[in-house]
């Protein structure tokens, strides 16, 4: 802690807010309509757990039917349409967004930039009643009239609000639509907190080359998000207006089975440009957190400084930019202007640099480490895996006349599981396996980790791998059912029906997962303040976990940046980021 | 230890899958087998980088694990390895993009002597329509569709007369002749995929689409929708049938054509 | 897209420009000690209030920016682009808003010389004004109307409720912000509070107007 006399010059006057604040009054204040960012956090955690797991129960739907067609009759064509949007949109947008940005957003950023809390408490309580609203408004759906759309995670039109898809032209789509835009309403309020909280909340010391790379990547993947939501608000309302008032924003003249619709001119194109340049950036929403959380799970359990810190910095605000350039690398047989295809094939190819930098720096971080295999460390080995197995298939879909074959394929869904499925999730259960001793107090148990491990890491990669060669046959995806079809052997029914038995093996394997967070919140080890000996600021606070306030009398004061592990001469393999100079050495 | 060699046989065991997979892209039948070669460098290329990654990942665990008294190295950066790291790189994404970008050049670059035909996609059947005698399509309209006319063919239109018509039924295409692909789709997207031809193209109601190919091989090829179009997606299947030169005009001269047809249904 | 490419290519531009006074080429593993923080590197001295609007507004910007690109797009990319009669209405009620805006000036002003009656008077003849733009954008909505064109007669007149309505709900919001500030005044708040408070009611009063105005010329150009 530092010395209380260099505490108020040079820090603003806002930041020094009166601490008694920060005392609910009452349990409702304290953990229902709390305005402090790690209950937030909590609870947008849970909440994006618990519809993630309805989530996951429809895959299981999904992969009998897939492996096992014919057997599970009670799956209809219209079920398995559905079953597929609403997983996709959940898993993308209510699970991934809100995990890495509501969750680990409001619980590490102001605890790791030294802040008392965000710098909106208020409006960021709201931010998370709103998500809860989208989220309740999405569930509705599956008991509406005519059940959720099955339009696929892309809602592409005039399918979308059509009658040959289910909820095209009853409440599933409405309810579709209207959930989205309240869960961009309240992201936006929590996005706007956590730019302005790491704009203006760091404590004394923190510079930006100093914040860890957490920070970072939330920083960058919120400022994107800002900015790339909007694009799907203007089309969600648009969509809207076609369904309900019968407006031509993406309705072209069409005839529906036999009969003439009124819409006219529309282009379902325009849907498709908006959709991207929201859904491009939102892949590296995901991505860019995971980033910055792998870094510090990495360098932490490796005793090593983050190799090339500066690099990775670089890296991230480069993939940051050079998203918004790339939309339409999803759009290469939609029928755009060809000549496009030139220009986003080389801007996709481009960014595949910068990435590829930050997993050579990720390597280079474990060179030479003193490599502790805990479980987050495992985890962060099983997102290297997966992460650099997808990207490298996304050098596949990326290129513009190699993705025409592949498009539309289960190759497409095999690269983007690994990519952005497998991968992201495997750094949030590192991250939660990570944090959770900061969270409650005690130690996730760790032979129970293990098996959740083994089973998910080797469990989640039979799966995807093996489904490339499925995609490559030339199966393509959203399909209830391939049937007799002549180009597929009956060996690829065999995989699929293997694909299937994994799925539900390493679902199961979440079960115990969630267990061990159960029963581990009693039964844990306890943990100290600070287990994994780590230098960042989050570790470093007075009470664990830390009440509201976070830092008890007096903010930290940052003296270094936060790797400093295993420096040549120190006493101890790190030294925390609010230790003084001076007593480096002790 | 047992860490290491998973990551090692994770490695090993996704190069033997790729090498053993009975699963493996259909035998090509059209001029794109560029699109082949592409696809084969891109393999090499990604291939050898992933199997590099994870091998080195399996030895830093194994050669760094914890081990007492073993302790990390402190080492910022290294600025000439980044640079060797990134060269590299640089290089193998410009050996990816090139012919990448090359072969997408020949990809929408039709040939003047192709023969233009007609995709239609609609909920959930292919119709086709071949140009007659005058080796011309007629204009066509949304407005125009009707139980007589399915496609929406001006009548007005002379080029559209003696157009052929193929409702639901096989398309046939004569061998070695490259053919520009003009799609159509009249309710919503639909995509017209046979993969031994590699190409494939959206259909987008409200525009025309179209991609080409030379058909290389005879025989016949099952179509499937490669765009999500509602319930009947995964059952809307069509047939192409490519046939000798001689054999696909005296099919096409037994085919009915659209102005008989429409006045017959009048 | 090029209108939303372009904006992305001016916060770019702005976050560039800011970073590249972060002193993002340090190496930070060399600088231990407080004194590691250059001028201009420690937490920004904006208000936060301040600066949470103005990040704001940089949404509502992109918000409206993708309204323009899909206007643009939808308009060249087929041919039943019908033009649309402009009322003469939006002429008047651009004249309102501005007068708006000129009035919550005139109370930041106010604020700013700590003249109480001043900044009152500012806030309720801005927000009087406002409410006038907003009847007036109604009004024009009926003239539309009684020409022939309803939502979904032609693209040119569904964009035009689309885009006049998402202003007036940003406006609406706006007054809701203006209306607890006029009370806050009205009770006696304490003068720095509501110098804050009047200054971001302008600060956003003076976007709507500049975005009125863009979303006005697109209209006319339709």
């Amino acid at each position: 802690m530092s010395t209380t006399s260099d505490r108020l010059d040079g820090i603003p006057a806002a930041e020094v807010a009166d601490v008694e604040l920060y005392h609910p009054r009452s349990w409702i204040t304290k953990y229902v309509f709390s305005q402090d960012a790690k209950i937030i956090g909590i609870q947008y955690a849970l909440t994006a757990t618990a519809i993630g797991l309805v989530a996951l129960a429809l895959s299981w739907l999904m992969r009998l039917q897939l492996g096992f067609p014919g057997v599970f009759d009670f799956i209809t064509p219209a079920e398995y349409y559905q079953f597929i949007t609403m997983h996709g949109m959940i898993m993308v947008v209510y699970l991934l967004t809100a995990l890495f940005l509501g969750g680990f957003g409001n619980y590490l950023i102001p605890l790791m930039i030294g802040a008392r809390d965000m710098v909106f408490p208020y409006v960021n309580m709201l931010s998370y009643w709103i998500y809860l609203v989208a989220v309740l408004v999405l569930a509705a759906s599956f008991f509406a009239p005519g059940g959720p759309t099955g339009a696929g995670w892309t809602l592409y039109p005039p399918q979308a609000i059509l009658s040959g898809t289910p909820g095209g032209q009853d409440w599933g789509i409405l309810l579709m639509l209207l959930s989205l835009m309240l869960f961009i309403i309240g992201f936006t309020m929590g996005g706007l907190n956590y730019v302005v909280t790491v704009l203006q909340a760091r404590a004394r010391g923190m510079t930006l080359m100093r914040m860890p790379l957490t920070v970072w990547g939330i920083f960058t993947a919120t400022v994107m998000a800002l900015l790339a939501f909007p694009a799907l608000f203007v089309s969600c309302v648009m969509m809207m207006l076609d369904r309900l008032l019968g407006t031509s924003f993406f309705m072209p003249a069409l005839v529906e089975m036999g009969q003439r619709l009124n819409h006219d001119g529309g282009s379902p194109l325009l849907f498709q440009h908006l959709f991207w340049f929201f859904g491009h950036p939102e892949v590296y929403i995901v991505a860019l957190p995971a980033f910055g959380i792998v870094s510090d799970l990495i360098s932490t359990h490796a005793r090593r400084n983050i190799f090339g810190y500066r690099q990775m910095v670089w890296a991230i605000v480069i993939i940051g930019a050079l998203s918004f350039v790339v939309w339409a690398h999803h759009m290469y047989v939609s029928g755009m202007n060809p000549y496009f295809g030139f220009f986003f094939a080389t801007t996709t190819l481009v960014i595949a640099v910068p990435t590829a930098i930050k997993v050579y720096n990720w390597l280079l971080t474990l060179w030479r480490g003193d490599i502790h295999l805990t479980v987050p460390m495992l985890f962060a080995l099983a997102f290297i895996v997966t992460f650099v197995n997808g990207g490298l298939t996304g050098l596949f879909l990326g290129n513009v006349v190699v993705d025409v074959p592949l498009s539309d394929t289960m190759f497409v869904v095999a690269h983007f599981h690994m990519v952005m499925g497998v991968a992201p999730i495997f750094v949030i259960f590192g991250a939660i396996y990570h944090w959770y001793p900061k969270i409650t107090g005690r130690m996730l148990n760790e032979a129970m980790g293990r098996i959740h491990f083994w089973v998910s890491f080797l469990g989640a990669y039979l799966i995807f791998f093996p489904m490339h060669y499925i995609g490559l046959l030339g199966v393509p995806r959203r399909y209830h059912e391939i049937g007799e079809t002549a180009f597929v052997p009956a060996s690829a029914h065999t995989l699929n029906a293997f694909i299937s038995v994994m799925a539900l093996i390493v679902g199961a394997a979440q079960i115990l997962f969630l267990f061990n967070l159960a029963w581990s919140i009693r039964r844990g080890r306890p943990a100290g303040g600070n287990p994994w000996n780590a230098t960042s600021l989050e570790w470093q606070t007075p009470e664990t976990p830390p009440p509201h306030g976070n830092w008890g009398r007096d903010l930290p004061v940052v003296y270094r940046w936060a790797y400093d592990y295993s420096v040549p001469g120190a006493a101890r393999d790190f030294i925390p980021q609010n230790q003084p100079p001076a007593r480096a050495a002790e | 230890m047992l860490v290491a060699i998973a990551l090692a046989l994770v490695a090993i065991g996704s190069v033997v899958f790729h090498v053993m997979s009975p699963w493996w892209w259909t035998p090509i039948a059209s001029n794109w087998g560029y699109i082949d070669d592409t696809l084969i460098v891109t393999f090499w290329i990604t291939g050898i980088a992933f199997t590099a990654i994870v091998l080195f990942l399996a030895y830093c665990v194994l050669r760094f694990r914890n081990r007492p008294g073993h302790r990390a190295e402190h080492e910022p950066e290294n600025k000439r390895l980044e640079w060797w790291l990134t060269i590299g790189t640089t290089i193998g994404v410009a050996a990816l993009l090139a012919p990448g970008l090359i072969v997408w050049h020949r990809f929408i670059t039709v040939p003047p002597e192709a023969t233009e035909i007609e995709i239609v996609g609609q909920q959930w059947q292919w119709s086709f329509r071949l140009p007659g005698r005058d080796g011309r399509l007629g204009a066509v309209s949304v407005r125009l569709i009707g139980p007589d006319n399915p496609l929406g063919i001006d009548p007005a239109d002379p080029a559209g007369q003696d157009d052929v018509i193929v409702e639901g039924g096989e398309l046939r295409l004569p061998i070695g002749r490259p053919v520009k692909v003009l799609l159509r789709a009249v309710d919503v997207l639909h995509n017209f995929y046979v993969p031994e031809f590699r190409a494939k193209m959206d259909m987008v109601p409200g525009q025309v689409t179209f991609f080409w190919f030379t058909p290389t091989r005879t025989g016949a090829f099952e179509a499937v929708c490669a765009e999500l179009c509602g319930l009947g997606h995964a059952v809307m299947r069509g047939r192409v049938v490519v046939v000798e030169e001689s054999e696909y005009h005296a099919w096409l001269e037994r085919q009915p054509t659209f102005a008989p047809r429409l006045a017959a249904a009048q | 897209m090029s209108a939303i490419i372009l904006y992305i290519a001016v916060i770019g531009t702005i976050a560039a420009w800011w970073l590249s006074r972060q002193r993002l080429m340090a190496k930070p593993w060399l600088e231990v000690g407080v004194a590691g923080e250059a001028p201009g590197t420690g937490a920004s001295e904006i208000p936060p209030a301040k600066l949470g609007l103005w990040v704001f507004l940089a949404v509502v910007g992109a918000l409206l920016t993708l309204f323009v690109s899909a206007y643009l797009m939808r308009m060249h990319m087929s041919h039943d682009w019908r033009p649309l009669p402009t009322p003469w209405m939006l002429w008047f009620n651009t004249v309102l808003l501005a007068l708006s805006s000129f009035g919550l000036h005139r109370a930041q002003v106010a604020a700013r010389i700590g003249w109480r009656q001043g900044i009152e008077v500012g806030l309720i003849a801005g927000g009087l004004a406002a409410l006038a733009f907003l009847a007036g954008q109604y009004l024009a909505w009926q003239q539309v109307m009684a020409e022939g064109f309803g939502v979904a007669t032609n693209p040119s007149s569904s964009f035009f409720y689309l885009i006049t309505a998402v202003h007036g709900l940003h406006l609406l919001g706006g007054l809701v912000a203006l209306g607890r500030t006029t009370y806050r005044a009205s009770r006696g708040a304490g003068l720095a509070q509501l110098r804050l408070s009047v200054e971001l009611c302008a600060t956003y009063w003076h976007f709507l107007l500049v975005a009125w105005i863009a979303l006005f010329g697109l209209l006319l150009h339709g």
